[in-house]
């Protein structure tokens, strides 16, 4: 099939690209960019785009999908037809399910699942059995079914022992070890430490919880080398550290998610358990930091920490409630209004922070936009001006504090393995 | 407020207030076993001077007592503001006694059925006395006074409304006019 | 002139005319007690649940008394814990509750937050009786009543909270409400005990007991348990009492009138010591028959609101 996507505006970081072009697409291979000639429009199907940006497609390397053990949240189907929805044709989701991925059996299944989808999605292992820090799980073989990189996210590697077998281990394999950066004498908190807390009656939990594993795990790498990737990011210490270490050359990278750039533990005064998070969202000096660290490279990238729970479980007495918030269908347009619009961020780094980067971080191929390669896009208006409505929301779960929300930008459509999502639907091109 | 027609004036007031305290002394043959209950507000005014009155007529000093019956009232679904409540101030035993309840207009009853029931939740009087500056009629609940002041029929688009010195600068009943008032 | 809401979740943003309101309301109630017959009709034929999934005697049979001597329809349901282990979650208990067509909910919950919740999902008027850490206004209401009492005054009065402030829902209650009333307060512990950012409610925080006694009228008691994990704010309870605990040297080196209210119940012997919680200076009993006036001025005010 022949598919002509007329007058977009293509920008590729990796290329320098940045041109007001068509594109034309036939069998999910770019075959033509540029102007076409009337020839090529013959039997296509034209999709007029005026206005819109073409960009490799997106990558969120931080989700949730709760398949095997909680299907009735998200399964690795609703959740990569959320991934499509938000504008995005890459993730790679987490370990902790249950049973958690640790185990070449478990990496397959999710494989097995998604192998049909537009979006691709990896599979990142537990860095440890059952995330429970006490002994490395079966990296070798869970590398060879296909995993992109280890965490124990949930939580951080428990000792720091076991972190740098985990390091030194994955060293032989190339892949980053991923932190979920919290000290765990502290996780009885369910919000940030400060005035607010401490108003609310909420057990508080402190910046330093996360500052002390950041700590730990970059003297950690400076000791005995591999990579780690610090997840959701949310404090000004850490933002710091991180930038310090990548200053000294150390293999640390980091991501930020939408909410720790958008909302402040103001929030949390309606008790309202969609805003409860884990890193808990922290006071607005730390969510400047986070912006700042976006700004100047310090994090390398966003992504969503897509977190389905269900309704019942999220109505729910404020300490019991569990952590997190769908995202994927939320993030670019949050990206978009909070970074762009607020001329913190251009659209090219908008999208190396969604297209290039976290590839880069798991050392996966990064879609180029030329002719001849296979088309793996992204499309979306920067200015479309639309209201966030979770029952639309493709994801089974709904638990986001943003419904209702008006924001800037969002997804138009996104192209990968010879499917395109486009107006709620897929489409075989 | 349309004011139809004045019914008592100062010195009516007077007089009316001497007769009732006469026929409470009378009825009672006497004033040993009598204490008085006015009823917030204007009833504790007139019960002050029933009680004065008394003083003057056979020199003992009656128990005088104030009753609020805001607890006890059947209409809190049906009103639109929420009374205030107010301290009920009855410092003598009541068991035994010859309670003369005292207010100032009997209208449909209810006042004074809340009251009766304030009363007994203090104790077990021998008697209680009704004692009204003013019947004005529509009676709800079978309720009578045992001393009236005057009786005034009255339509249900009229209203009576005693005037105290103590509360309101001057004494005096008026008749007035509700109808016209949208 | 009514309340301004029709809840009571707690004493934050609470208008002075409002606790004013409740306390005055409360001396009517307060008359009531000493009648032969303890009992007034006013709230015949409205049901209250008192739902306390922590066990908190003296709070419950507190509330308990007070709606019966308005003579409402009481009930108790207890139950500790998460519901969401047993099956049945919090929202649903509460739905099941209301079906069967309650007026009021008195609610204490370990999590803070959990009145706030129930406003939005039930259509009953809703009563803190403690959430979490977070506030326990009705406590706060008798301690002020209670200072009111016995001083004729709050206005201008130096108020010191001593003890576990970080894991209490009385200080915080009490801090608000007094600062509205117009009180001076300050707070006095252990460091470990002093949450982070407190000062911003407008108090002072001193560490120094002694300093304390000698600058307040009124010092309010907390009491001191054990945490979960013993040893981890304070050494040992016997360290407390000692550089802590209200005695009667500590008082009499001040020899100055001062009033001491607890919230009960008390600790003999760790933050106050026997003779004093027996003493002249505290009001601990005056503070808990008029937490039923208190309780029963809140239930009148938000049970006969339209």
């Amino acid at each position: 099939m022949k598919i002509l996507l007329k007058d977009l505006q293509v920008i590729d970081p990796s290329s320098k690209l940045n041109e007001k072009m068509d594109v034309l697409i036939e069998d999910g291979m770019i075959t033509s960019l540029g102007i076409t000639n009337s020839k090529e429009l013959k039997d296509a199907k034209v999709i007029e785009l005026d206005g819109k940006i073409c960009a490799p497609g997106f990558y969120d390397m931080h989700v949730h999908f709760r398949e095997p053990g909680r299907e009735d949240e998200e399964t690795v189907i609703s959740g990569s037809n959320s991934a499509a929805a938000g504008g995005f044709t890459g993730v790679a989701c987490m370990p902790n399910t249950s049973p958690d991925i640790d185990s070449a059996e478990v990496v397959n299944l999710i494989k097995e699942r998604a192998k049909n989808h537009l979006v691709n999605v990896d599979v990142i292992g537990a860095a440890t059995l059952k995330r429970s820090g006490e002994a490395l799980s079966p990296i070798a073989e869970m590398v060879e079914a296909g995993i992109v990189a280890v965490t124990d996210d949930g939580a951080p590697i428990k000792t720091a022992s076991i972190l740098r077998s985990v390091l030194e281990y994955c060293q032989m394999y190339n892949i980053p070890v991923i932190e979920h950066c919290e000290e765990p004498s502290f996780t009885d908190g369910v919000m940030n430490e400060s005035e607010i807390s401490t108003q609310l009656g909420l057990p508080p939990k402190p910046t330093i919880s996360e500052d002390l594993i950041v700590i730990r795990d970059i003297i950690t790498v400076e000791y005995c080398g591999g990579r780690i990737h610090i997840s959701h990011i949310s404090s000004e210490k850490s933002v710091e550290l991180v930038r310090q270490a990548k200053k000294r050359g150390l293999n640390i990278t980091a991501e930020a998610t939408p909410h720790h750039f958008t909302l402040t533990e103001d929030s949390l005064k309606t008790y309202d358990t969609n805003y409860k998070m884990n890193p808990p969202l922290r006071s607005q000096k730390d969510v400047e930091a986070v912006i700042v660290g976006l700004k100047d490279g310090t994090i390398d990238c966003i992504a969503s920490d897509h977190a389905p729970h269900s309704i019942e479980e999220k109505e729910m007495e404020f300490i019991y409630a569990p952590d997190g918030v769908v995202g994927l269908e939320t993030e670019v347009g949050l990206a978009l209004t909070e970074l762009y619009h607020k001329k913190h961020l251009t659209l090219e780094q908008i999208i190396e922070k969604f297209a290039i980067n976290p590839r880069k971080i798991l050392g996966l191929e990064i879609p180029s936009i030329e002719i001849g390669k296979k088309a793996n896009l992204t499309i979306f208006d920067p200015n479309l001006v639309w209201t966030v409505d979770v029952s639309k929301f493709k994801s089974k779960s709904k638990n986001s504090p943003f419904d209702k929300r008006l924001l800037t930008g969002k997804s138009v459509a996104v192209i990968n393995r010879g499917q395109m999502f486009y107006e709620g639907e897929f489409i075989k091109i | 407020m349309n004011i139809k027609a004045k019914i008592i004036d100062e010195d009516g007031l007077k007089r009316t207030i001497t007769r009732l305290t006469h026929e409470i002394i009378e009825r009672n043959k006497g004033t040993e076993n009598i204490v008085l209950v006015g009823m917030r507000t204007r009833g504790e005014f007139l019960a002050q001077r029933i009680h004065e009155k008394i003083k003057e007529i056979d020199g003992s000093d009656v128990d005088l007592g104030v009753l609020d019956i805001t607890l006890y009232r059947d209409d809190f679904r049906m009103r639109l503001k929420q009374p205030e409540v107010s301290t009920t101030d009855i410092t003598f035993d009541v068991s035994e006694k010859d309670i003369v309840l005292i207010d100032d207009v009997l209208y449909t009853g209810r006042t004074a059925r809340a009251a009766l029931d304030a009363l007994m939740d203090l104790g077990r009087p021998n008697t209680i006395q009704f004692c009204v500056l003013v019947d004005r009629g529509h009676r709800e609940l079978p309720i009578r006074a045992d001393f009236v002041g005057k009786n005034i029929p009255t339509s249900i688009n009229e209203e009576i409304k005693v005037k105290l010195k103590e509360s309101d600068g001057e004494d005096a009943v008026y008749l007035i006019d509700i109808s016209k008032e949208a | 002139m009514p309340l301004s809401s029709r809840h009571l979740l707690g004493l934050q943003g609470v208008p002075r005319e409002d606790i004013q309101l409740i306390l005055d309301t409360a001396t009517t109630f307060r008359e009531v007690l000493e009648r032969p017959i303890k009992k007034v009709p006013t709230l015949q034929g409205k049901t209250i649940v008192n739902l306390f999934y922590e066990s908190s005697t003296r709070t419950r049979i507190s509330f308990e008394l007070a709606q019966k001597r308005l003579s409402a329809d009481t009930i108790n349901f207890s139950k500790s814990g998460s519901s969401t282990s047993k099956g049945e979650t919090f929202k649903d208990t509460v739905k099941n509750i209301e079906a069967m067509k309650v007026d009021m909910i008195i609610v204490r919950h370990e999590s803070a937050g959990v009145p706030q919740f129930l406003t939005r999902i039930s259509n009953a008027n809703i009563i803190n009786a403690g959430d979490g850490r977070h506030e326990h206004p009705t406590q706060a209401l008798l301690d002020m009543y209670s200072i009111r009492e016995r001083l004729g005054k709050i206005e201008g009065l130096k108020v010191c909270i001593v003890g576990n402030i970080a894991h209490s829902r009385v200080a915080l209650s009490n801090i608000h409400g007094l600062k509205s009333m117009g009180a001076e307060v300050s707070l006095c512990g252990p460091k470990t005990m002093i949450p982070k950012g407190i000062e911003s409610t407008g108090v002072k925080v001193i560490h120094n007991i002694d300093e304390a006694i000698a600058n307040n009228d009124v010092l309010n008691v907390l009491r001191i348990q054990l945490e979960r994990k013993a040893g981890s704010t304070i050494p040992s309870l016997r360290e407390y009492h000692n550089y802590f605990g209200i005695t009667s040297e500590r008082l009499e080196k001040f020899n100055r009138d001062i009033v001491i209210l607890h919230p009960g119940p008390i600790n003999r012997g760790v933050e106050i010591s026997s003779e004093v919680a027996d003493g002249p200076y505290q009001i601990i009993l005056d503070q808990v028959t008029n937490g039923v006036a208190v309780r029963m001025a809140v239930l009148y005010l938000l049970g006969t609101k339209n």
